[in-house]
Order: C-alpha cells, then structure tokens, then sequence
C-alpha cells in the first residue's frame, strides 16, 4: 500500500502548455524540424505480394534533376541485425507482402523523390500468395505467448459440461474487422547522420517513445546507444501505431547514413499508411456462454482466430478480457492464428481489450434476452469477489457503481420498448462494460533541478497529443509541494533520462512514479530550500510494484442508436461512459482521452474497415476517403464521467491510466442498442445499414 | 507526380486552343479532384490550364424563367443563392449533401459534374483499370464492390479481363439534381459553341471505359443553364450514405413530381453516369403515385440491373436500398404537398 500524494495540482482543470504553439503552429513535428538544406526521400513499394525482386531499373531515376540517391535492396547497406524482419528494409530481394519496401528515391524535393520513385521499373518472380484469414485454415497455428506476454490458452473447470447443463446458452461467433491506425500525423522523421560528431545520428521522430526507438535504431544499424539521438517534443497522434518504429523509420535512417550530412527527411503518405505502419488484426471470436435462470455464469469461453504476417509474429492478446471480467467457475480461452502474406500487424488502441471485449459484450446481451434479464442486472450478478484468474484481491473495482451510474445518468430505467419508433427513426438503447489493466513499466528515470528559482524536471516521455506536457508538472508539483507554476517539465528527447514508451495507458502510471521518486530524492538530498543547481535523479521503484493485487480499470457504457426506417441508416445521437480509473490528474485533458477513445469505439461499430482484397493481397479502401471514419456529423452527445476513486495499491499518484479504456466495449455497447431497435444482431463488425434492411418494417 | 506545365491563358478562347492544341494538356477548376489524381499519378498531364478566372462566377436569369450558372460559380455559392433555393431545392440540397463546406468552396459548377468516375481500384495505378490503362482488366469485377454500379452494364459484362468492362460510378451529387431538371450545358470548343442536354453529357462505358463524357478534347463548359421547372413542382435530394456527412453516396435519389402525373426521377451511386430513370418516369406518368405503383416503377427500371458480387457480399442491397428510397422519397414529396 502507497500513501497517496496529497492532490493540490493534482486533479486541476489546467489548460495545456503546448496548446497555444499548437494552434499557432509554432509547435515543431518530426518533418518540419527545422534544418539546413533537408533533403526528401520516397520509398519504392513492391506491387506483388509474394516473390523476388529480380532486377529494378533505376537508370531514369537517377538521371533526374535533383535525384541524390536511389538505394535498392541490391546495393543498400548491409544492417548489423536482421533479426527482426519488419526492420530489415533491403536486405533480401524478397517480397513477402504487397507495399514493402523495396528501395527508397532521396532528391532535393519531395515532388522529384516521389516522381523518380514512380519511374523505377521492377521485375519479379512472383509466387502465389495466400493472405486469407479463415477459421478453416489447416495451418492455423498456437503462439508461444500472446501479446506481450500473457498465456495463449488458459482453462479452468469444464466448459463443454457447464454448457450441457445450463438453462440457457449463448454460442455464437462474432468478427471484428482489420482497422488502421490513422493519426493526423502520419509516420515521419527527420534524419541526420553526421560521422564525426560525438552523436552521429540524429533522428527527429514522430514516436510514442524516444528511448525504445533509439534502442531499437542502434541495434538495427549496430551503433551504440550514446551515438544516438531521437528528438520528439510533439506527436500528432499515435495510437500504438507509433509506439515501435517501422521500416519506415530505418529506412529514413539508412538515407541518412547514405548522404553524411544532409537531413534527409520522411513522410509516409496515407496509401502507405495501410502498409508499413502496422494495424489490427481482423479477430473471429467464438463465444460460448452458459448461465443459470438467475443469470449466474457456468461458463464463458471465447476461441480466437486471427493473423499474423509470416516475417513477424504479433498475437493479439484478445481473449484475455474473458479470463477476468466475469465471475464464472468455468472459463477458456485460445488463441490461433494465421501466418499470412500480409503486413506486420501491430499496436492499436487497447490491443487485446479493445477486440477482446466485442464478442463477450454482446454475447452477455444475447443471454441477458434469452434470460429476460436486464443486461446492467446481468452484469451486476456476475461481479466477481476476486480476480477469477488469479485468486488475487482487486486493487479496486467499481464496475457495479459504473453500470449503476451510467445507468442513472443515462436514464436507462425509462428506455424505450424493444423496436420503439420515434417519428422516421427506429430507437433502442444499449450497454457494455470496459476494462483495461492497470501497467507499470519496468524502467523510467526523471532529473530534477532547481534553476532559476524553478524545478526543472527532465524525462525522456512523450506527449502524443495526450497532455503529458501538462498533466507531469502537476504531478511534480505536488510531489515536490510546491504551486505548479514553479515546475518545467521537459520531455521528448534521449537527453533526457530513460523513460518507457506511452503504451498500455502506462506512460502516466510510469512517469508519474519516476518523477515522484525523483522529487523525494531531491528532498530528501537538498531539503526546501535548494541552491541554484542543484539536481537529483531516481526512477520506478520497483520493490514498491504491488504483486498482491490485480490492479484494473473499469467503465460502463451506454449508447442510444437511431436506425432510419426506410434506408436503414444508422446514427447514435447518445452515447456516456462512466469509469472507475483511479486518479485523474486533470480532468481537462483526461475527458479529451475518454470521449476521444469512445468516438473511436463508434467509429469502429459504425465504419472503420480495411477491406482486404485477398486477390491482390492489399486493402482495397487505403486512404480516408474510402477508409470511413466516424466524422463530427457521426458523433452526438458524447459524456464521460468518473467515479472519484481512491487506489492506495496501484502508484504513489493512485492513476490507473485512461489512454485506452474508453474504445473497451464501446463498438458492443452499439451493436446492443441496434439490436433493441430493429431486432438484428449484427455479429460482424462493422454495423451498416445493408445488414438491417432485412428488418426494416 | 508528373511535373507538368502550368498555363493561365488571358480568354476562354485562348484556353480552349491551348488545351486543343495540347493532345496531352486539362483543363483545371477548383482542383478538387484533378490534385488529388495528378498526386496519385491517375491524371498525368503535361499542360495544366488554369480556367478559374476566365469563366463566369455568376448567376444570371434567362428569359423563359430558367437561370444560367457560370462556370466558375462555386458548390457554395450555389447552394446559397436565394433562387436556387427557392426554384430548384433538390439542386441546393444536392450540392450541400455533397462533400466538405471546405471542398464546396473551391469546387465549381463546371468542374463538378466534370469529376471523374470513383473506384479503389481507378485510384491505385498498381492495379489493372480499364479506365485508367486500357485494356488492362477491371480490377473491381469481383472485388471490393460496395461503391460500384448496378445499371448501365450490359448483359455480356462484367467480364474482368474484357477491354469494355468497367462498373465504377459518377459520384456527383450536383450532377443527379442537374439530371432531374433538365439541365443544360453551354459549351466552347475548338469548333465553335453547343449546347449539350446535361442528361446526355455523361456516358456509358460502352467500348471506351476511359471517356467519362461526350466532350471532345479542347471543350470546355462555359455554363450550366436550368430550365424553369412547372409551376407547383416539387424536388428534393434525398442521399443514402455510410457515414453522416463526408461520404459518396450509396445510392441517392433525386426527384421532380409536379402533381399526381408527372414525376422525374435520377439516381446516383448506382450508374457510371447519373441515372435518369426514364422508364420509372414513363410508368408512373398519368398517376396515382401509390407506394405499389413506385414499387412496380421500380422493379421495371432496375429489371436490367446487376448487382456485383465481391469482397462482404458485393452490392446488392443497392436494389433494396434504392427501391425503398425512391418510395419513401416520393411518398415524403407527395405527403408534403397535400398539406
């Protein structure tokens, strides 16, 4: 147990400090850093997905005006590690999936670099190709471990007997589709190699995490740390799709090391974004759900099927939600997957939850309605005493207080009838519960100074546009008990302390604990009233990591859905969300990250999807025109509230992390509501009005 | 991108002999669809000309009652323009159903309607397109379908490897309401002025997938004139889409109905053209519009359709979808003037 920081700054409404940049565009990004004489590089894609370069002609590049360097996989450096293969850009003529990268056009504008890349003539010896996700595959295979690190089957009690006894079951099969991280930023650097200097390489990265992408550039190009250095003070968005770098970062790199002393500069376009900057596996989930006529689960397992790219394993952890939510005497769950001609899939947003809690959240509404039960009453019945995976005590779990009052807010008791109509429109309400873990990472350290009658805080963090900027100095603040004007905090760069990627809603969880250790070392070292200069450091304490505890944030939510009678157009004008996620630093930014996070979970109900077209071997729809996401006329009244919750098990600041929760459960929380207004259940996600029109009166 | 030169000619005269005498040079308007395909590497032009200020930016009223828009009359100042509002209602609509207030602002009356035809596969020069390289195949026969036509394809085709085939559609908005109305559009070229009916301005693919319309090379629309609609008419746009804004139709419905007889109807997102549905029109001509006689309207007018298969079952709710929007659309129109 912490004693928890007492909050003063902790818990402000405070404004963002990059804010007025940002809106002035003052703020520098990775691309527009600025720098002598940059120069532009276009990557050149394979247009076949399977098979061998076997010759590119690049004659007519090269002789272009402006065209400094055209590398190919045949004449490219050779990398110190090849070990992952995502990193390895042209190292072998191979070609294992349509868009990888096969060379790269550097020029004096990005206009030329794009066009000789267009002019650069490639042979293949193409082979067949197989990028067909199927949960009749033969060659579905079972993961050492899935994503990063949990089990990839667990069992417990006997499913198959509990389904065979109980009153009522739910199997069914639910998908969700392949989805792209799309932040308005797209994936860019800026890169520098200078040979001689004491740090020859420096990278300006639009990343989630300054110190994992020096790690991982300096073991590609076998280069020690210290001669890195990676600089990203703003990101436009990153969503885990920039939480480890691509090809594209090696390859901007490798241009670099190929023109000493020319920046060389790296945008993807947002074609390339469906390709190289990983993505979301699609999921087939089968449910099997058993219950008693109280409504008392016997038994929930969930079989996942889904894929992976045949140069590097990423297993979506998505049954592991079904492992804990509910309590439930029996439980299994399985992971298979594909190995196909495909691109690297990757981080998204709640990887595993996000997925994960699509299939169980729906199938609980199926059973709520054989049982005629309501379905905030069925959850509530479920509520575990203990985590049912581990037999450990919550750190703190108020997923009964949530539902209890979302249901409240949201005027839940007075819903609708089942296909209620309202003038045009066909109205029906709906609720699913979120989850999320509670992550600490291993590693972060912060240096703080006293200069200039100020504390200078140092961390190499980052701020993707989720308000570490702000959000950290109120933390130093109070852990140094002082106003939180007195605090700056630096962030963004190598040099500046160790700090762990912003992923898994653990960056503030992280952070948040170095920078409380370092203030109570800085105390502790120079007392109140320290000297100009005077600096201390220290980071994650691990001996205080709570290992007697699982440590989750939960939510509820509740969504209204419209279905147009004639044309089965789809609109949700409500949606709220109430969660239980510990501390909330500022309530400013963090509402910003939750109804951010539910408007993503809309979108993935209502339109986002990567239409694989597995006859080519490429997603069909890859730019935003055909890639809908939801847009402002989509999104009605979005609320999110939170309980106040008091975690003495979790940090020293009691933050649970809010990055992810919000797009937990959303996209069943939809399906739900559409199903009490048209009596359609749609399984496979996404909901669009063709799958209604059957229903339509 | 290819580079290409860059031309802004003093006249419409001087333009229409820059681009004739140029096999490989376009005309540009608001730009909103010809950037985007000269970054993609779709339009690969070695003359750009500029037309933006050459042509008209006003409305004016012809003397049987109608009003010409000038060319260079933006998306947004049509659609606000009182007498469109109040004349011509499924044009205003139409046009605000279309797009982004950003787009509208730089899209043209001409260049509108001028847009090219949309599919993934147009847009992606890694895959084979009739239209884009001819004879190279239909990469959309049997692929991602979901924005691709059902009329208009004749009964031979689709065949994915034949030079003729091509199922993607007009994605104009502007052009299904300027369809309705009978529109009419002013024409300069190397030969002299014509008038084209705005029903017969764009075509089918026929033997040609690569030619959107029947304007030779060099001619280039001066204006669009809207003959006045009968008095009591009623009209409307009624656009069925996957998102709420922002998005291309999945099918759309423009309708005319001036008393029980006389009913005009055009679809779009269902036609490599704006589909005016004459033989609907010719079934319904005489009354009464009951729900029944629409329905059978319908089933007449889409009898020839073909729904393609493809990628999450192809697009054959479009029949449905368009089906149930003609009837509500013309039931809503025909409520509306009874009260």
């Amino acid at each position: 147990m912490t004693e928890l920081l007492r909050p003063r700054a902790i818990g402000r409404d405070l404004a963002r400090r990059d804010g007025v940049a940002k809106v002035r565009g003052t703020a520098t990004y990775a691309f527009e850093t600025p720098v002598e004489a940059p120069a532009y590089a276009h990557p050149v894609q394979a247009t076949v997905a399977r098979g061998r370069v076997t010759a590119m002609d690049t004659a007519a590049a090269e002789a272009l005006e402006g065209v400094l360097l055209v590398l190919t996989p045949f004449d490219a450096e050779r990398l110190a590690s090849t070990e992952d293969r995502e990193y390895a850009v042209l190292q072998s003529d191979e070609v294992a999936f349509r868009g990888q990268v096969i060379g790269v056009v550097v020029a004096e504008s990005s206009e030329r670099a794009r066009q000789a890349a267009d002019t650069i003539r490639v042979t293949y010896a193409e082979r067949e190709h197989d990028s067909t996700l199927s949960v009749d595959r033969s060659d579905l295979y079972t993961p050492e471990k899935v994503n990063p690190s949990y089990e990839t089957d667990t069992a417990e009690g006997d499913v198959a007997a509990a389904v065979a006894a109980a009153d009522v079951v739910v199997e069914q099969t639910y998908s969700t589709a392949m989805y792209h991280n799309n932040p308005l930023e797209p994936h860019a650097s800026t890169a520098l190699w200078e040979p001689g200097a004491d740090v020859p390489l420096t990278l300006w990265d639009s990343t989630q995490g300054v110190h994992p992408a020096r790690a991982a550039v300096a073991k590609v190009f076998g280069l020690d740390e210290e001669q890195v250095r990676v600089v990203c003070p703003y990101v436009g968005g990153g969503f885990g799709s920039k939480g480890t770098p691509h090809a594209n970062v090696m390859l901007a790199v490798m241009a670099a090391r190929a023109l000493p002393g020319r920046p060389v500069r790296l945008a993807l376009t947002r074609q390339q974004m469906f390709v190289l900057a990983g993505y979301r596996t699609p999921t087939i989930q089968r449910m099997q759900v058993a219950a008693g006529r109280d409504g008392r689960l016997s038994a929930i397992a969930i079989d996942v099927v889904e894929q992976t790219s045949k140069i590097k394993e990423f297993a979506e952890q998505t049954g592991i939600p079904t492992r804990m939510m509910y309590a439930s005497p029996s439980r299994r769950t399985t992971h298979r997957l594909a190995a196909l001609d495909v691109p690297v899939p990757s981080w998204m947003r709640a990887p595993g939850e996000c997925p994960g809690m699509f299939g169980p959240e729906v199938a609980l509404d199926e059973l709520a309605e054989a049982l005629g039960m309501d379905p905030v009453e069925l959850r509530v019945r479920n509520e575990p005493e203990v985590d049912p995976e581990t037999g450990k005590p919550w750190s703190s779990r108020h997923l009964v207080e949530c539902l209890r009052e979302g249901a409240d807010r949201f005027g839940w008791r007075d819903r609708p009838p089942p296909r209620h109509r309202d003038g045009d429109w066909l109205v029906g309400t709906g609720v699913a519960s979120s989850v999320y873990p509670t992550m600490r990472q291993a590693t972060s350290t912060s240096l703080i100074r006293f200069e200039a009658g100020r504390y200078v805080v140092e961390i190499g963090a980052a701020d993707l546009g989720t308000g570490t900027w702000t959000t950290l100095p109120q933390i130093a603040a109070d852990a140094l008990d002082v106003p939180v004007e007195d605090v700056e905090v630096r962030i963004g760069d190598t040099r500046y302390p160790i700090a762990s990627v912003a992923g898994g809603s653990s960056g503030m969880n992280t952070w948040g604990s170095a920078v409380v250790e370092a203030a109570r070392t800085f105390r502790d070292t120079f007392g109140r009233n320290p000297g100009d200069g005077d600096e201390a450091q220290n980071g994650v304490d691990q001996a205080a990591t709570d290992d007697d505890h699982a440590a989750y944030a939960f939510g509820a939510q509740f969504v209204e859905a419209r279905v147009h009678a004639d044309t089965g157009e789809l609109r949700v004008p409500r949606m709220l969300g109430v969660f239980a996620a510990g501390r909330i630093i500022n309530p400013r930014t963090a509402r910003s990250q939750f109804i951010g996070a539910m408007t993503m979970g809309l979108s993935m109900a209502l339109h986002e999807h990567s239409v694989w077209d597995t006859r080519i071997g490429q997603v069909a729809n890859h730019d935003l025109a055909e890639y809908h996401i939801a847009v402002n006329a989509d999104v009605g009244d979005v609320q999110a509230h939170w309980l106040d919750e008091h975690d003495p098990h979790v940090n020293a600041m009691g933050t649970k992390g809010i990055g992810e929760i919000g797009i937990v459960g959303t996209a069943a929380a939809v399906v739900n509501a559409v199903y009490r207004a048209t009596g359609i259940r749609v399984r496979a996600l996404p909901v669009t009005l063709d799958k209604l029109l059957a229903a339509l009166p | 991108m290819k580079p290409f030169a860059y031309a802004r000619p003093g006249d419409v005269t001087e333009a229409v002999r820059t681009v004739a005498g140029e096999p490989a040079a376009v005309f540009l308007g608001g730009g909103t669809n010809l950037v985007d395909h000269l970054k993609l590497g779709i339009a690969r032009p070695d003359v750009v000309v500029d037309v933006r200020t050459l042509t008209s930016r006003e409305i004016t009223d012809l003397e049987d009652g109608g009003l010409r828009i000038g060319a260079a009359v933006t998306n947004s100042a049509v659609a606000a323009d009182r007498r469109i509002r109040e004349r011509y209602p499924v044009l205003a609509e139409a046009l605000l159903a279309g797009a982004t207030g950003q787009l509208r602002n730089l899209a043209t009356t001409a260049g509108n309607p001028l847009q090219r035809t949309r599919c993934v596969y147009f847009q992606d020069v890694t895959t084979a397109c009739n239209k884009r390289e001819p004879g190279s195949g239909c990469s959309a026969v049997g692929g991602y379908t979901r924005y691709s036509a059902i009329l208009g394809i004749p009964a031979a085709l689709p065949d994915p490897t034949a030079p003729e085939t091509c199922i993607a559609t007009h994605p104009s908005d502007m052009a299904v309401a300027l369809a309705v109305v009978d529109a009419q559009v002013q024409v300069l070229g190397p030969a002299g002025a014509r008038t084209i009916p705005f029903v017969d301005l764009h075509r089918l693919p026929g033997e040609d997938p690569s030619r959107d319309t029947v304007l030779d090379h060099g001619e280039l629309v001066t204006a669009i004139d809207l003959p006045p609609l009968p008095a009591g008419a009623r009209s409307v746009y009624r656009k069925v889409r996957d998102r709420a804004s922002y998005a291309f139709a999945l099918v759309s419905v423009a309708a005319v109905v001036v008393g029980e007889g006389d009913v005009r109807l055009a679809f779009g997102g269902v036609a490599h053209k704006p589909w005016r549905a004459t033989r609907a029109e010719a079934i319904l001509r005489g009354g009464p519009l009951t729900q029944d006689a629409v329905r059978a309207a319908m089933a007449a007018e889409l009898a020839a359709a073909q729904p393609q298969p493809g990628i999450d079952s192809g697009n054959g709710f479009k029949i449905p979808l368009l089906t149930r929007t003609v009837v509500a659309t013309l039931r809503d129109l025909t409520q509306a003037a009874g009260a």
